[in-house]
């Protein structure tokens, strides 16, 4: 039945409902569904979907496990090399990667491989007696070493996970006071779980990792003091944590954010949550700027704090939006609506310097720009007014200056990401590594935590070469 | 080296939980709304410098909270604030007693002040804006300046750490809105005599947002360079969010990693004043919870 069937869809929350509360909008396949897609697959033995995997997960022998019914073998072969399945079977935008190379995709829908994994992740964690496998890492030997990780988003929790299994003595220093980076403080709980991130953060510190809140690498101490200081490696995984803002007039009126500000207020902080002392005003038209998934987390999480209208403002047309078109369409189901060809030229303030509108201009698509996608062009005289109490802009992030700019000779792109040796994850100070968005600008979880892997495999033959450990 | 004075480890390799508890050690009431708060936070204390602050958190359900370091101490591994009790978060932060652990504190952050022979240097603290004062006044004084002080307040009872600050300036002058201590009047009106009577090469401001308003509007006309330290609303204090947001000289800043100083010349005072009201209404209600006992 399954085999060369239509792909089995995922059961939603429904919109109308879901748009009112923070409880996952996905809500996963039954065993009877995830059986019945794991059918679908056919064991290719080239196995194309392998190569759009970053962590090159086995994926036929995942699914063929998943075939027989032993979810536990499905999701121990998945953990083999990707230390987090249960958060990126739900936020890896698979539609680009593993499912983009699936055969069945050339002629009708790929296999839902990100479900299966997500199924197999949650069957373990709720299947398993609770009592944790003692752990007992490859080479004992190897505690006497100790890496420094800095940052605690998926590049520097992959990095721990994978030299502490190794047998290194690994400690993350992250500066915020919770863990998880991006995971926590922008990937709203709707679409990622926090008990979810909690059980694989909570997996990585089983492994022997000790983690650090409350510590800026940069100002607290610097990179070099870690070197100094009894470490034998660095990695820095402080992804791109800098907003992008316009730099148009009145930009800083009240009201206005930037995604990150929003997004952090709620998810971190939980604003929006009466016991919480972080403040949050009630916002009746939200505005958002941009079309990534940035901002279509932060539409939806405005709807849920209770606005009664929110509107997308984009200045290209819907084909360029950059979000993934599946957030695209969940947005636009729970009622956001998307305001295209739009550009803000300046926002407009009330007496009491809050913002209370913006003035747009209306644009057309011109010739292709150098990203390929057809450049918006003013139309001439087309301006006009949106009214709005709430403005959020989500244009995308920069990396964070803070430790480029107080470490000595680490060589970065004039943007700011830092260069490595895409080898060993090696940067141009010997024994410091990087990965994730510090290096790429912002990406993916998945693309970070592969950076990981490579610089952990970096991190450990560095410090084997270095002490002569074969 | 590798353990502090009272034998916790000090190299970042031998870190324990143990070692960055930030434990109070010294608590005090400086004035019915001001309390000072001494905490073990060795990491922070051996980089810290004047004119750097740090974040403060007292728990689960606490606002994260910015409040300038006003001592710091490398050999004992500790850190001071001094913070007023204006909202829930400072008096959250209040409520914390000697031996208590606070959640969670981070820093050093910003840029330091800049510290420099510049000359004579008049350094202004108003209200709680002294402790934040004292060690800019020393690092100058360090440095070489001939340092002059003005402690403003709104009455005899808010002036703090005068004998602190006393001991680090060369003069120091004292101003109450009231008149009940001091000279009658505003730090502006003491300010103003000193320009008449001296050359001043440098003013640094730290206090609420009108005086360092007014300290600006009183030294342009002298041409006297002034820096301001601003305290916009703020959230993770590590330029992640841009709720910070100032703008300065027609440039948008994100004060917790561009300053917290700044040239009180080129800042757009009126933006500033705006931003840190936005929250009025929900800041009292958030007060009046805790203050009723219980959660918001
Ligand atoms: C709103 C939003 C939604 C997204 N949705 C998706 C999605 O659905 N799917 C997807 O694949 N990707 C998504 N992304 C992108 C993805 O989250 C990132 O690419 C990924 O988190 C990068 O991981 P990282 O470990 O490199 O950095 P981060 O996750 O940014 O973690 C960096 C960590 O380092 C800490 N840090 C920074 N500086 C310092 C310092 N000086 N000292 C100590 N600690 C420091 C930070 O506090 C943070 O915890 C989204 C991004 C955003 C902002
Ligand atoms: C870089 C920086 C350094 C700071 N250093 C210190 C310090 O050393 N000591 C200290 O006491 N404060 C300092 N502040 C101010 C302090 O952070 C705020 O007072 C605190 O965040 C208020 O939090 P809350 O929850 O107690 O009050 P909220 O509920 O946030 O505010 C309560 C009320 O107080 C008003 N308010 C808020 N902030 C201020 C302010 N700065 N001045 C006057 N009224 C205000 C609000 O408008 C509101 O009406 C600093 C701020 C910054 C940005
Ligand atoms: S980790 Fe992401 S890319 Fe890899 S198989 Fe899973 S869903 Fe696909
Ligand atoms: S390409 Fe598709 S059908 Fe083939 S093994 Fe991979 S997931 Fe299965
Ligand atoms: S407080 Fe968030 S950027 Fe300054």
């Amino acid at each position: 039945m399954a085999k060369g069937g239509p792909r089995n869809s995922m059961p939603q929350q429904d919109a109308a409902a879901r748009a009112k509360n923070f409880d996952e909008v996905a809500l996963g396949y039954s065993e009877a569904t995830a059986l019945d897609e794991a059918e679908r697959c056919l064991n290719c033995k080239t196995k194309p979907c392998v190569q759009g995997c970053p962590v090159n997960i086995d994926i036929p022998a995942f699914v063929d496990l998943m075939k027989q019914k032993d979810f536990a073998g499905a999701a121990n072969v998945i953990k083999k090399t990707n230390s987090l399945p249960a958060i990126c079977g739900r936020v890896c935008p698979q539609e680009n990667q593993c499912e983009k190379f699936c055969v069945l995709g050339k002629k009708g829908d790929a296999v839902a491989v990100g479900r299966l994994e997500r199924f197999a992740a949650d069957w373990q964690a709720a299947n398993s007696n609770g009592s944790k496998a003692s752990f007992k890492p490859e080479h004992s030997e190897l505690a006497n070493y100790k890496v420094a990780v800095v940052g605690s988003g998926p590049a520097g929790l992959t990095v721990a996970g994978d030299l502490a299994k190794i047998g290194y003595t690994v400690t993350i220093f992250e500066a915020l006071h919770k863990t998880g980076g991006v995971l926590r403080y922008g990937i709203p709980e709707f679409r990622l779980p926090r008990t979810i991130l909690d059980r694989e953060v909570e997996y990585v510190k089983s492994l022997g990792v000790t983690i650090f809140t409350d510590i800026i690498v940069g100002r607290t101490f610097k990179v070099e003091d870690l070197l100094e200081q009894g470490f034998d490696a660095v990695f820095v995984g402080s992804g791109a944590g800098a907003p992008k803002m316009l730099g148009i007039p009145g930009e800083n009126l009240s009201g206005i954010y930037s995604g990150n500000e929003w997004l952090t207020r709620i998810n971190l902080m939980r604003a929006h949550r009466r016991e919480y002392a972080t403040p949050i005003r009630m916002p009746k038209h939200v505005c958002v700027v941009g079309a990534g998934n940035t901002a279509m987390d932060c539409t939806r999480t405005a709807l849920r704090v209770g606005a009664e209208k929110v509107t997308i403002v984009y200045r290209r047309g819907r084909e360029e939006m950059p979000a993934r078109g599946e957030e695209i369409e969940n947005a636009e189901h729970e009622g956001v609506v998307f305001k295209l060809l739009t550009n803000p030229v300046k926002f407009i303030g009330d007496e009491k310097g809050a913002v209370k509108g913006m003035e747009c201009l209306q644009m057309e698509l011109g010739e292709p720009d150098a990203s390929g996608r057809r450049r918006p062009v003013a139309v001439q005289g087309s301006e006009f007014e949106i009214e709005c109490d709430t403005v959020i802009v989500a244009l995308g992030q920069n990396p964070n200056p803070l430790i480029r700019t107080t470490t000595d000779g680490l060589t970065c792109q004039s943007w700011g990401g830092i260069c490595i040796n895409e080898e060993t994850g090696m940067t141009s100070i010997p024994g410091v590594f990087a990965g994730g968005d510090a290096v790429t600008g912002e990406a993916t979880v998945i693309s970070a935590m592969g950076a990981g892997k490579v610089a952990a495999a970096g991190i450990d033959g560095y410090i084997r070469e270095k002490h002569g450990i074969s | 080296m590798s353990t502090h004075v009272d034998g916790s480890p000090c190299r970042l390799a031998d870190l324990t939980p143990d070692s960055l508890r930030n434990t109070v050690v010294r608590k005090e009431k400086l004035s019915p709304v001001l309390t000072l708060l001494e905490i073990n936070a060795p990491l922070i204390a051996r980089s810290a410098r004047a004119g750097q602050f740090v974040m403060v958190w007292s728990g689960e359900h606490s606002e994260r909270i910015p409040l300038t370091l006003s001592d710091w101490n490398a050999d004992k591994g500790t850190i001071t604030i001094i913070f007023q009790e204006v909202g829930r978060g400072t008096m959250e932060l209040g409520r914390f007693d000697i031996g208590q652990d606070i959640p969670s504190i981070s820093g050093p952050l910003g840029h330091p002040t800049e510290i420099e022979n510049y000359g004579t240097a008049v350094v202004i603290g108003g209200g709680v804006g002294t402790a934040i004062a004292r060690p800019v006044a020393l690092a100058m004084k360090n440095a070489g300046n001939h340092v002059i002080t003005i402690i403003g307040a709104r009455e005899k009872s808010l002036i703090i750490l005068e004998d602190e600050m006393r001991a680090i300036a060369d003069e120091q002058f004292i101003t109450t809105d009231d008149g009940s201590y001091g000279r009658k009047g505003l730090v502006t009106d003491a300010l103003k005599d000193i320009m008449d009577a001296q050359k001043v090469n440098i003013v640094v401001a730290i206090g609420p947002l009108p005086m360092m308003r007014f300290v600006a509007k009183t030294t342009e006309p002298y041409g006297v360079k002034t820096i301001v330290s601003l305290d916009p609303i703020m959230i993770d204090g590590t330029g992640m969010c841009g709720g910070c947001r100032v703008t300065v000289g027609g440039k948008t800043m994100f004060t917790c990693v561009d300053g917290p100083d700044f040239d009180a010349h080129q800042v757009d005072w009126d933006e500033l004043k705006s931003r840190k009201a936005f929250y009025f209404d929900e800041e009292k209600a958030a007060r009046e919870s805790l203050t009723a006992g219980g959660a918001k």
